[in-house]
């Protein structure tokens, strides 16, 4: 367990920034997730502090040690790759206690740790298959039973369960944070879905283009997003932003809309950001018109228009309207996000 | 191809679906895949055939076709095997053969495994350029560069011994085996290694204990082919080799058993017969791995 501290971490792929100055403090036996769109940099920078790539400058610390120059192996952590890179000609066995043979570890303490991981991740059955023989989901748990027999201080996960079905992802989500919980290791996680991230993470760090846009407690990122991207990138489905400017008395927006604002609002506010789920159904509402109506069961997301203006609504009630009937809806004044024209939230 | 050329289906769209059945009917497999097959079969097998029943014929048969069928043995012999075993050097030129091929095959796979591997994963200036350079090298042809080895042979005090052609040989065959193993290190996931990496491995336990086993079925196939091209080599070996004894098989056939303008036929083919057996043997036993090394990377 350790911290890991990243002060102005850069990164150049020969003459091109990947990463422009970077700065992540994460506590001890914290659960980071680094999140973004794919080519955000979050990778680069994992693999940076698994010391996979390296540093074009700025300083990166696990437990108060700067690593800049240390070898991965001598940085004490353990890494579960995307596609998991299970040795293929090792058993389950084998790959486990790999990191350990190199380590010339007594044969006992390697059968040991083995057997201990095994039964926590449930695949004492499975010791002697090889990888080939096994499925998605077993396969992630033995990347994961090979991190933790090594006791790393810190755990580095790269999009861990981008290539298993949706179900199991599910299943793995919990399984991982369970066992994060239990282990109390400090853990970075790098996803591009955010609800892994909003799911999962004690903290979140959403990076866009090489730069951090936002970091925090999940809900602090869905209530407080800093600026147009992180509002859009968190929740789901996401936040309409919609472009305009203030006149008649609330927010005319392009396609039409006049949107009501809550009191007291800036005047230059040129983004009007509220989440679908927080459009609701009113009498007195601002009349829309349904373009497409999915119901899930316990939800009903909708398209609509207001005049010309697009909008995405998710209402608690079901709603049986056909395209091109209304209804009526307002958005909750005290959930609204109001953006400049820099992005920034004000 | 004629049966659906024929057909009506051509100009009438409606039948299209009979004229997909015709794609895969038997006329047509047996005219597009078999015929072919069988005749690319016939010209590659006959001149086996051909060397395997000169072997075993009698001279009185193998030189009056007038009263015997050319392509079969009425008396089988084994006076050609025969002679070749016990009135010439033929087993000293099968040991030499065997003992240049394997030394300078197992010293080729040793440079291009290390060369190749480089190449491919470490990140050093000019990987590339190196990579580019031992391609040109097994560009520029033999028959151009044994006049310049000849004299580095001599040199060396190496004339006439089978060093010469232990350390010539692989000339070619690490570029040869250099660029095939480039393209099978290609295919083995880089992120094995990180791993390894981080498990704590140095870049040469991960050579042997992660790379070099994933890689066995390339380094079979660069074996087999560095293998069989240092055994039927030629140039150098007529070149740098003077004495008899210390022939190779296709040199020494062709010079030993060739008196003036007399072609022994029956050693001869018998001398080609015995001398390609190896290699057959060698390739039946990795077959399949050459299959896969060719046509497949390394699955998970």
């Amino acid at each position: 367990m350790a911290t890991v501290s990243v002060r102005d971490a850069r990164k150049n792929f020969g003459s091109t920034p990947i990463l422009h100055g970077v700065n992540v403090e994460i506590g001890d036996g914290e659960f980071v997730v680094l999140v973004g769109p794919s080519g955000c940099g979050k990778s680069t920078l994992l693999r940076m502090i698994a010391g996979l790539e390296n540093i074009s400058g700025g300083e990166i610390a696990i437990g108060g040690r700067v690593v800049n120059t240390v070898p991965p192996k001598d940085r004490d952590i353990a890494m579960v790759f995307q596609n998991y890179a299970l040795y293929p000609h090792m058993t389950v066995r084998e790959n486990m206690a790999f990191s350990m043979k190199l380590a010339k570890a007594p044969r006992e303490v390697m059968e040991e740790e083995v057997q201990r991981a095994a039964k926590i991740l449930g695949l004492d059955a499975l010791l002697d298959r090889y990888p080939r023989q096994l499925s998605g989901g077993q396969r992630q748990r033995v990347a994961m039973g090979r991190a933790i027999v090594r006791h790393p201080q810190v755990f580095l996960f790269d999009e861990p369960l981008s290539n298993l079905d949706a179900k199991l992802r599910v299943q793995m989500r919990s399984e991982i944070r369970e066992l994060q919980q239990r282990l109390a290791t400090t853990t970075i996680y790098v996803t591009h879905d955010q609800i892994e991230a909003m799911t999962m993470a004690d903290q979140i760090v959403v990076m866009n283009a090489g730069r951090i846009e936002q970091a925090g407690a999940p809900l602090a990122l869905y209530d407080r997003p800093a600026n147009t991207f992180v509002a859009g990138f968190i929740g789901s489905p996401a936040m309409n932003l919609v472009p305009g400017e203030i006149s008649d008395g609330g927010f005319r927006a392009q396609g039409g809309a006049l949107l009501p604002l809550p009191p007291a609002t800036p005047a230059n506010v040129a983004t009007y950001g509220i989440r679908p789920e927080h459009l609701v159904l009113a009498e007195d509402g601002i009349e829309a018109r349904l373009v497409v109506v999915e119901p899930t069961g316990s939800e009903t997301q909708v398209a609509m228009r207001i005049a010309e203006t697009p909008l995405v609504g998710a209402f608690r009630e079901r709603i049986t309207g056909r395209p091109g009937e209304t209804i009526r809806v307002k958005p909750d004044l005290s959930l609204v996000h109001l953006f400049g024209a820099d992005g920034r939230r004000l | 191809m004629s049966d659906v050329a024929a057909s009506p289906g051509n100009t009438n769209t409606a039948s299209a679906a009979p004229e997909q059945m015709a794609w895969d009917s038997k006329t047509r497999r047996v005219v597009l895949l078999y015929v072919p097959l069988a005749c690319f079969l016939f010209i590659l097998l006959f001149p086996f055939y051909w060397m395997t029943v000169t072997a075993f014929k009698p001279n009185a048969e193998l030189y009056n076709f007038a009263e015997h069928n050319p392509l079969w043995i009425s008396s089988p012999t084994l006076e050609h095997v025969y002679h070749l075993l016990f009135n010439t050097a033929y087993p000293k030129w099968l040991w030499t053969t065997m003992l240049v091929a394997v030394a300078s095959t197992f010293l080729s796979l040793l440079a291009s495994t290390l060369a190749a591997y480089a190449i491919q994963r470490l990140r050093f200036r000019g990987s590339q350029y190196v990579g580019l350079a031992i391609y040109l090298a097994y560009l520029v042809p033999p028959s151009i560069l044994f006049i310049p080895l000849a004299t580095m042979v001599v040199q060396l005090g190496l004339f006439d011994t089978p060093f010469a052609l232990i350390l010539t040989y692989p000339t070619f065959l690490i570029p040869f085996c250099t660029w095939l193993l480039i393209g099978y290190f290609k295919s083995i996931p880089y992120e094995l290694e990180e791993c390894a990496l981080i498990d704590g491995a140095t870049r040469l336990q991960i050579l042997r204990q992660i790379t070099l086993p994933l890689a066995v079925p390339g380094l079979i196939s660069a074996g087999i082919f560095a293998f069989t091209l240092s055994w039927n080599e030629f140039i150098y070996a007529l070149a740098f080799i003077q004495s008899s004894e210390s022939k190779t098989v296709p040199v020494a056939i062709l010079t030993e058993l060739v008196t003036g303008d007399v072609y022994q036929w029956g050693a001869l083919m018998a001398g080609s017969l015995l001398g390609s057996l190896p290699v057959a043997i060698f390739y039946s036993f990795f077959v399949d791995y050459y299959v896969s090394s060719l046509t497949g990377a390394v699955k998970e």
